[in-house]
């Protein structure tokens, strides 16, 4: 036997033995998914129905017969809504200035885009921390001694969905602003050089040939943004979930499914009759963040074909 | 007027210069693009910039509408002065200066909208907005684009359903529409088949009549067949300018007569 055979024999052996190993870590990702899905909607079936999404519950957060998500799901909903109000402006305004304007080899433009990767990377428990030391108690204090100086409890000083709106939109800025600037980019160097040879300055050229162009990445990477802000937890913690909101009028904390999943998970005294409430919540915050995730995928599968309604 | 370009006299003794570049040196970074370039570009002829890639034709042919300045870390030194105006000065806004002077690139690049957005995208950009006198322009430039028969049914379908030859002249189109004094065309025809190319070089002689045209090409048939001047770069550097004829049939320098006759480039 030639020590050609042999070889070919092993690399064959090697390269299939690589196409499994891929196969099976792609296997795996799905069963995980599958496996979670099936486990919550087994478990919160139950439980899990239209009155269940539109009612409030009652007094007691843990008593399954009176469980309702409707103030969960309002909280959520209006938070990642105002999020969306601060982080998409802002993160399209970053984007365009980083494309356009700013000089690619100046050492301030380097500065900002490091600054925008590890702001990527700070724990949300951080962003959480930073938005209840400067929010909450930095503007909101200021706020309380410049327009109420003699109330005797603080109304901007304490968490609420404000603040912790504006805690979230600083956690999904640099996702929004690096999604948008890689839209800008794009197969667009053609038409910016276009465009300026007509005439166009640089403002006419972002507005008439750029942004309308980019609309689609501006519009997934919000979705997709708005889409993890929905489950995001740990930033709302300290700068404005509520256990449960008060009739007050104050603007104080807001009630919020993925707390609420929290909540059950981890302080009920009775696990066992609160599990069927939890999964029916997260069940709640699935279809919440699904939809917005697939709407996201379209939108990106649409401009990446030739034939998409987008091109 | 003299043509003041190495030896050369004067390759057209009408002709006054509109273009006139003095000791103009373009560098990207540390790579020198165009080195100390004095050239005069006649006003109402095609003028062609010959030379192998990366010789500094389109480079300088950028320089005339301040295109290089959308590239970072480019540095440009010398005198472009365009109808007796540099146009480098401080105050001379660059967007004003490319109304006058057009390009078309290589690359045809029609935006993503209707063929009548391309051409009414310029004219509309400079305030015209009256419905009939756009439709005016859009159908006279369509026509001196000799585009205007092929599209006259569709001018509200996708410009990227035209074919490439098409898209190219829809950008000749869409330059014209801006009523240029100068049009410099950055090797229009490369990009495309024989036939389209030859649609484009015909359009170009018809366009002679009502433009300054720059032609940067390596192609030097089409350079003997379009221009009534050419000039001949390599490494950054003019190395001559004359009457085409002149040029290519008794070139005065050993490195344009081994150009023009094969032995590099």
């Amino acid at each position: 036997m030639s020590s050609f055979g042999f070889s070919a024999l092993r690399r064959d052996w090697r390269s299939s033995f690589l196409t499994w190993l891929t196969a099976l870590a792609a296997a795996v990702v799905f069963v995980f998914l599958a496996v979670i899905l099936a486990g919550v909607l087994w478990q919160g079936k139950d439980l899990f129905s239209w009155r269940f999404l539109t009612s409030s519950p009652g007094e007691n957060l843990l008593d399954a017969d009176q469980a309702g998500v409707l103030p969960m799901l309002a909280g959520t909903v209006a938070r990642v809504m105002l999020m969306a109000a601060f982080t998409m402006p802002a993160g399209v305004l970053t984007a365009i200035y980083m494309v356009e304007y700013a000089p690619s080899s100046s050492p301030a433009t380097a500065l900002i885009r490091s600054a925008i990767h590890s702001l990527a990377g700070v724990p949300s428990v951080v962003i959480g921390l930073f938005g209840l030391a400067f929010f909450v108690h930095f503007i909101g204090g200021n706020l309380d001694s410049i327009f109420r100086p003699n109330a005797s409890s603080p109304y901007w000083n304490h968490p609420g969905l404000l603040w912790a709106s504006l805690t979230m939109a600083i956690l999904t800025l640099p996702a929004v602003s690096t999604a948008v600037e890689e839209s800008l980019r794009a197969r667009s160097a053609g038409l910016r050089e276009a465009s300026m040879a007509l005439g166009a300055t640089r403002l006419q050229t972002v507005v008439k040939v750029i942004l309308p162009r980019a609309l689609p990445g501006i519009l997934s990477g919000g979705l997709l943004a708005v889409s993890r802000a929905s489950g995001a937890v740990t930033p709302i913690l300290l700068t404005g979930a509520a256990h449960f909101t008060t009739e007050d009028g104050s603007p104080g904390g807001f009630m919020d499914l993925g707390y609420y999943v929290f909540l059950l998970s981890t302080q009920s005294p009775d696990a066992e009759g609160a599990r069927p409430i939890l999964y029916a919540a997260v069940m709640a915050l699935l279809l919440l963040t699904f939809p917005l995730n697939a709407a996201a995928i379209f939108i990106r599968a649409q401009t990446n074909t030739r034939s998409g309604m987008f091109r | 007027m003299a043509i003041r370009s190495s030896e050369n006299s004067s390759p057209d003794g009408e002709a006054k210069p509109l273009i006139v570049t003095q000791n103009l040196s373009v560098r990207y970074g540390a790579a020198m693009a165009l080195d100390s370039v004095s050239l005069e570009i006649p006003e109402g002829l095609a003028t062609a910039l010959i030379g192998p890639s990366g010789c500094g034709k389109s480079t300088l042919l950028r320089c005339f509408n301040r295109m290089n300045d959308l590239i970072d870390r480019v540095k440009i030194t010398g005198r472009v002065a365009i109808a007796g105006h540099d146009i480098y000065r401080r105050q001379v806004h660059a967007a004003e200066l490319r109304k006058k002077v057009g390009i078309v690139f290589q690359q045809p690049n029609p935006f993503p909208k209707s063929i009548r957005g391309n051409v009414a995208y310029g004219p509309k950009l400079h305030g015209l907005r009256n419905r009939g006198r756009l439709a005016e322009v859009v159908e006279a430039s369509l026509k001196a684009a000799a585009l205007w028969d092929e599209v006259k049914d569709r001018l509200e379908s996708n410009a990227l359903t035209l074919s490439v030859g098409q898209q190219q002249r829809l950008c000749i189109a869409r330059a014209i529409a801006v009523e240029p004094k100068i049009l410099l065309m950055d090797e229009p025809a490369s990009e495309l088949d024989p036939g389209a190319a030859a649609r484009i070089e015909e359009l170009i002689l018809n366009l002679k009549n009502r433009f300054t045209i720059v032609l940067a090409t390596h192609n030097m048939q089409q350079a003997a067949r379009i221009s009534d001047q050419t000039a001949f770069f390599r490494s950054g550097k003019l190395i001559e300018h004359g009457l085409t004829n002149t040029l290519f049939t008794s070139p005065k320098k050993q490195q344009t007569e081994d150009y023009i006759t094969g032995r590099f480039g």
